[in-house]
């Protein structure tokens, strides 16, 4: 650790973590659900349930981003933080207004736009939190050395904090409410959170590849400009069918098949910068999390969301399984797979020790990934016969659910795969257990290198 | 590749096509805007009642179960065409007691079928959740969903 206030990033993840272990159990329990669907019907309702899951995923992100940015700032503009106090006080706001938002879901008060269903004094509580990060780390990066990682990592927050301002604005007409809505949703997952993403892993890969600035801040900026250029529009593919104009859905179709490209271009940039980079940095867990990031990424945000942002295809599958499957596999890849992998690279650091635990941490990368790989294509598979079934053929939608049982049954066991590897996970992260340091291999050149 | 394409250049693309696009976005989204107040949810008022349906539907939660008009969770009914699948769109009395006799006999604590909690409503509440449903259903959605089933 170069600065002594990059310290504060240790209890950001702390918290992150234990968020992250809150909402897989939560996800476990809505899978049990799915399969015998009377489990505590009376006690905590499928729809609570949900809430716990998506809201701590959405928190613990954040948390990780603002973690990473308390991390990297220090770091990138050569200073201390402007104030450690400052981002303590943010935190402390975050946790009360968490514990606020589950405790009031758990006793029925709750707001019911999807996501954002947050008490209003929690969403408040969120923008002061907000805005206090913003000036903490807008005052360290003015005051020290500029690059292109903080200029956009530092967008990226800016306007997502901006845009929150959204969810505190609500409609009566539900088609407003609907379209402001995505400005949130939206413009967070597909735009801004990708500046974040992109600017994460940039940084990691200069620390672990050591490939030259020049050469990863150019990446960079591309992979920010398609990010942004395909992706303000691609919001279009949101305003199909929720009362917006018809043109939608051709910017729409058209803006977010270009989706893919900053996927692409991410998962490009991971695998080249390893390539071409001459550092053996001793952090091998790191470097599988960021080169499993961006390759799940593509996937799951690229792949799975092409596969069904056509309108003639999303007239379809609108709200299937499919959405579901799409859904899981790229928040996984592109937010949780990053933020563990910034996590990973950072924890030994934090803690002052070397990077122990990497073969637990490895394994439970590959637990997790297979779990989630596994949960998508049975989702997928339910996803493709009930849009046969309920779309196409008009069968009633609680017979067409009755018969995708089998499927159901399979993502739990997916789903137990998946948090195994989470509580593994952060066993190897916060437990250090003994030395367990991947000595490089002695170098072997064969023919044709 | 490496000589046209400088970092001072694609930081300008970035910075450049964004702001192109933000424009663009926000042309449209007045556009949009518009073309749902006065065209898409044009046939019927957004009356006081209409009003305090939605706000029922959103103090229950029920998006975190439904889907309405495809968006929400899967676990439960599409409820943007429910009126328009039940047969009593056009007829809000109808609505209203069929709605209300299924709210009343929820949950139904039948063995592994899926369960939906009794939330309570009084009739005043429930009159305005089968309005806030009607006038959901009414609104030009662009033809989606492609059946009754929705």
């Amino acid at each position: 650790m170069k600065y002594q206030s990059q310290k504060v990033a240790y209890a950001y993840f702390l918290v992150a973590l234990a968020l992250f272990a809150i909402q897989v159990m939560g996800g476990l329990l809505a899978g049990w659900i799915y399969v015998s669907p009377n489990f505590l019907s009376e006690i905590l309702p499928f729809n609570i349930v949900r809430m716990i899951h998506t809201n701590a995923l959405v928190v613990w992100l954040l948390l990780g981003f603002f973690g990473a940015a308390y991390f990297l700032v220090p770091e990138e503009a050569e200073r201390e933080l402007y104030s450690a106090k400052l981002a303590y006080l943010q935190l402390a706001i975050l946790v009360i207004g968490t514990l606020g938002a589950v405790g009031s879901y758990l006793v029925g008060i709750h707001g019911g736009r999807e996501f954002l269903e947050q008490p209003l004094w929690v969403k408040f509580g969120i923008l002061i939190a907000a805005l206090i990060f913003l000036f903490n780390i807008t005052m360290t990066a003015l005051a020290g050395r500029k690059t292109a990682i903080t200029n956009v990592l530092l967008m990226g927050l800016w306007l997502l904090s901006l845009l929150w301002v959204f969810a505190i604005i609500n409609p009566e007409n539900l088609g407003l409410d609907k379209m402001y809505w995505w400005f949130v949703v939206h413009l967070w997952v597909e735009a801004t959170w990708e500046l974040v993403m992109a600017a994460i892993l940039a940084f990691l890969m200069l620390k672990l590849t050591g490939v030259d600035r020049e050469v990863v801040e150019k990446w960079l900026y591309i992979i920010v400009a398609t990010a942004l250029i395909s992706g303000i529009l691609g919001t279009g593919h949101h305003y199909y069918w929720i009362g917006t104009p018809g043109y939608w859905q051709w910017i729409g179709s058209i803006f977010s098949t270009f989706e893919v490209v900053p996927f692409f271009l991410m998962m490009s940039f991971a695998f080249v910068m390893v390539w071409k980079g001459r550092r053996n940095h001793p952090n091998k867990a790191a470097l599988l999390w960021s080169l499993g990031s961006s390759t799940v990424a593509f996937f799951g945000a690229g792949v799975w969301g092409f596969l069904h942002t056509l309108h003639g295809v999303n007239f379809y599958t609108h709200g299937t399984q499919i959405t579901a499957a799409h859904g899981h596999l790229a928040f996984y890849g592109a937010y949780v797979a990053l933020n563990l992998a910034m996590f990973t690279y950072a924890m030994p650091i934090l803690r002052n020790r070397d990077p122990y635990n990497q073969v637990i941490n490895m394994g439970a990368f590959w637990l997790m990934t297979g779990g989630m790989a596994f949960m998508t294509f049975t989702l997928t598979f339910a996803g493709t016969i009930q849009t046969h079934m309920q779309r196409v053929l008009g069968d009633d939608f609680m017979s067409v659910q009755d018969g995708l049982s089998l499927f159901y049954l399979m993502r739990f066991g997916s789903g137990v795969a998946v948090v195994t590897g989470a509580l593994v996970l952060i066993y190897a992260l916060l437990v250090a257990r003994r030395r367990e340091i991947i000595a490089p291999g002695s170098a072997q050149p064969v023919a044709g290198e | 590749m490496a000589e046209i394409l400088t970092k001072t250049r694609a930081r300008n693309i970035f910075y450049g096509g964004s702001i192109f696009f933000v424009a663009v976005f926000g042309v449209l989204a007045v556009q949009s805007h518009r073309y749902i107040v006065d065209t898409a949810t044009a046939s019927l008022p957004l009356t006081p009642e209409v009003a305090l349906g939605k706000e029922v539907w959103e103090r229950h939660s029920c998006i975190n179960c439904h889907s309405l008009h495809g968006e929400g969770a899967y676990f439960a009914p599409e409820v943007g065409n429910v009126m328009t699948r039940w047969g009593v769109l056009d007829d809000p009395e109808a609505a209203y007691e069929v709605l209300d006799a299924w709210m009343q006999a929820q949950p139904s604590g039948i063995e592994g079928r899926r369960q939906m909690p009794q939330f309570h409503l009084t009739p005043e509440e429930t009159r305005a959740l089968s309005e806030f449903l009607r006038w959901a259903d009414e609104m030009d959605t662009q033809g989606w969903p492609p059946n009754d089933a929705g």
